[in-house]
């Protein structure tokens, strides 16, 4: 993509840091202080000793923009490595949602009906309520909780997106 | 590490580690300031000769004038505060030389980890205000972490894009005991790259040889990357005939007398420099990061030319300005090989077009942009750029090694564009913070780093009084800096802007109340000395230049003079405003234009 494209596209980034304290707060604190969106945030150790942080960032921009984020955090002390999953090829994004739906009678019914083409999974019921665990693509989710909405939603927690690079390449 | 061993046994503390680290580090002289958490360190300096401490007056000044120590001399800066308000004081210092791009360690005290978090006395979440403020930061947790903590820190402030690093050290640590462990020399994570890509030099050598109308443009990068860096540019320029110009901080990395130099570009460059940058069809960028005060207007900047820009940060590429050859790399490495590279290509550059190129810029010249009129009659005012005219050719009759340093404002501008440059390193500038109140602390730590050489601050009356107690400072280390003081009693860049944008409505811009300059000078056990008029200039300058000590010369000029020429905000490069020399008066500047600043 030309470096002039003015088109907002969507970018996973996945960045291989220091498992060290504050090194969340400088990836959070540079999207912040120079103006780029995060859409979605996850982070987590992933390597056998926990040194190492794996962090994906669903952020959005021009082509430009996207170039200058992943550049600002290649050069951070911390930072190990940067992938574009998005640009650098096919990559797999999943998410986890829990979903409190409250209701009785008909939309009861109906919201564990949907629950189970969604392959969502009840992890917590009650006679007014139920917890759905869902995993997917980010779509998937919205979708899910869309149709919701209708049925008693109550609440939602989301994990952010978690995603790798399909087949061999590794970042 | 013999040292080490004979006194095995002998636990040392966390403060004669971390002293230990800074000698092998090459540590010779530290800013600071004491106070509660940093005394463990204090007191380890009391007790040895090997790292020399200035005491300063205010921390920010601590800052400043390690930066002016590292800029002159290509080190790093060591800066030691304390907690709490030493290390907020140093916040600007450090976001200063972050801007610049300046090799910083700055030494922070903190309360005793067990306190952290709990508002004790003089705490702050230093590493928390320093991170957005620093290029990295630290908060040493466990004694076994600081000596390599401090080696990591230099490490990281002197390579790569240089920058602040700070170290935030609990109190507890510098007591107790601690290991001193060597400086290893690869770093897990941070390697910036130096080395250039063959196949990219030579994609910029095959632009740069068909060029009809070729322009390079340097920057800080080029000083930062050493005197080596500096040659390796001239070389490369002579062998090429290009015309080079330079940004504020690139100034003196070419000879600034050779007529292949167009002068410094920009908001208040040259004429035929802007004008080459917005006309040329080649440009070459080099350790400069296409800052808004150089661009002007983004989507009129240099809108026919095909880019080259070399830098040591790939976040500067391509951050403000698309460019088609990028070369991420140290920029003395890359003019070496751009300079092999075009030796060793047989084709040939297009003369012709060459020549009508320079004729065209020999046009621009014509104008004289720089041009004032100075009326030499006894009793008349004093023109600002006369001032720094004579104080540039008074000082090179002696022949004495040269630093300039500014504070900031329309002295600092007229200071660029007439006091000409022939080597890196002699020129130390607040350029991308534009802090004012840089100057005179700055030239503190030249004058430390240099004793012998002639070190003035070119100041404004309203700059000066912002760090205006390191007087104290000058006067106990005997540092004999000149303050020249271009004393139109306005923040003049302010009033200019004011003047041109605003209406002239001079909202808070005079400069009320101000001190006597001769009795402030007089009570800091400096020289104080004062110019009135033209006749009284060239006296003055000659009785500050041979004074022993520190002086203040304090130069009444003219209150009304602008500095021209002037890109207003929102305009591009070829609507500057050129001054009255030129017939020229204020232009229209959009509402769009004002907001960009």
């Amino acid at each position: 993509m030309p470096m002039t494209d003015t088109t907002q596209r969507s970018a996973t980034i996945s960045v291989l840091v220091d498992n060290e304290s504050g090194v969340l707060a400088r990836v959070i604190g540079l999207f912040s202080g120079r103006g780029y969106n995060i859409d979605s945030l996850t982070v987590a150790p992933v390597d056998q000793e926990g040194r190492l942080s794996r962090i994906n960032v669903v952020t959005s921009g021009t082509a430009m923009v996207i170039e200058q984020i992943k550049a600002q955090l290649d050069r951070l002390v911390p930072v190990h490595r940067v992938a574009d999953l998005t640009k650098d090829g096919p990559h797999v994004a999943r998410e986890l949602a829990l979903v409190k739906v409250i209701g009785t009678g008909e939309k009861r019914v109906e919201a564990l009906r949907i629950a189970d083409t969604f392959r969502a999974r009840v992890v917590d019921t009650t006679m007014q309520s139920f917890v759905f665990e869902l995993t997917g693509a980010p779509d998937k989710i919205d979708a899910f909780i869309e149709l919701m909405r209708d049925l008693g939603l109550a609440e939602v927690s989301r994990s952010g997106v978690a995603a790798l690079a399909r087949a061999t390449r590794v970042i | 590490m013999s040292a080490a061993q004979s006194q095995a046994g002998q636990a040392q503390s966390g403060a004669e580690i971390l002293l230990r680290a800074l000698k092998d580090q090459g540590v010779e002289v530290v800013f600071g300031y004491p106070g509660g958490a940093v005394l463990p360190i204090y007191d380890a300096l009391f007790n040895q000769n090997a790292i020399r401490h200035i005491l300063v007056r205010h921390e920010q000044a601590a800052v400043h004038a390690a930066e002016g120590y590292a800029r002159s001399t290509g080190k790093v800066g060591c800066v030691l505060v304390t907690s709490g308000p030493g290390a907020t004081n140093a916040v600007t210092g450090l976001v200063d030389a972050l801007m610049d791009s300046i090799p910083i360690v700055c030494l922070t005290g903190q309360v005793p980890t067990h306190l952290i978090g709990n508002d004790a006395f003089q705490e702050a979440d230093t590493t928390g205000i320093t991170r957005p403020a620093t290029k990295h930061n630290y908060l040493v947790k466990r004694p076994e972490d600081l000596a390599r903590v401090v080696h990591e820190a230099f490490y990281v402030a002197r390579s790569g894009r240089p920058g602040p690093v700070v170290i935030d050290l609990p109190k507890d640590i510098l007591i107790g005991p601690a290991p001193y462990t060597e400086a290893t020399v690869q770093h897990a994570s941070y390697r910036p790259r130096t080395e250039p890509d063959p196949d990219q030099i030579a994609r910029a050598v095959a632009l740069l040889k068909q060029a009809k109308r070729p322009m390079v443009y340097t920057g800080g990068g080029v000083i930062n990357a050493g005197p080596e860096a500096a040659a390796a540019l001239t070389a490369f320029v002579r062998a090429t005939g290009f015309p080079i110009t330079q940004t504020l901080m690139g100034l003196g990395a070419y000879p600034a007398s050779d007529p292949q130099f167009l002068g410094m570009l920009g908001m208040h460059g040259t004429y035929e420099a802007n004008l080459a940058m917005h006309g040329c069809d080649v440009m070459l960028a080099i350790g400069a990061r296409f800052d808004d005060r150089v661009t002007g207007r983004l989507n009129a900047f240099s809108p026919d030319s095909r880019k080259i820009h070399i830098d040591i940060d790939g976040s500067s590429i391509n951050k403000n300005v698309p460019v088609e050859v990028p070369i991420i790399a140290d920029a003395g490495r890359a003019l070496e090989a751009l300079l092999a590279a075009w030796n060793a290509d047989p084709r040939q550059t297009d003369k012709p077009a060459l020549t009508a190129w320079w004729r065209q810029i020999d046009q621009w010249r014509e104008k004289q942009s720089l041009r004032f009129t100075q009326d030499p009659t006894k009793g008349a005012i004093i023109k600002p750029q006369h001032a720094i005219r004579r104080l540039y050719e008074i000082s090179r009759e002696l022949g004495r090694d040269t630093y300039i340093t500014t504070e900031v404002g329309q002295h600092q501008m007229w200071a660029a564009q007439h006091f000409p440059f022939e080597k890196p390193n002699r020129w130390m500038t607040s350029g991308g913070l534009g802090t004012m109140g840089y100057g005179l602390p700055a030239a503190m730590g030249v004058q430390i780093a240099h004793p012998d050489a002639l070190v003035i601050d070119i100041a404004g009356e309203a700059s000066i009084l912002m760090n205006i107690q390191e007087m104290g400072t000058l006067a106990q280390y005997r540092l004999p800096v000149k303050v020249f003081i271009l004393n139109n009693q306005y923040m003049g860049m302010v009033r200019q802007w004011q003047e041109l944008l605003h209406g002239s409505r001079y909202s808070e811009s005079y400069s009320t109340a101000l001190p006597d300059f001769i009795k402030l000078a007089d009570s800091f056990h400096a020289k104080g000395l004062r110019a009135e008029s033209v006749d009284q200039l060239d006296d003055v300058i000659r009785e500050m230049l041979a004074c022993p000590t520190a002086v203040i010369a304090d130069i009444a000029v003219d209150q009304a003079e602008n500095c021209f020429p002037m890109i207003p905000s929102g305009a591009a490069h070829n609507e500057m405003l050129l001054g009255p020399e030129h017939g020229a008066t204020s232009a229209g500047v959009t509402d769009a234009g004002l907001a960009l600043v």
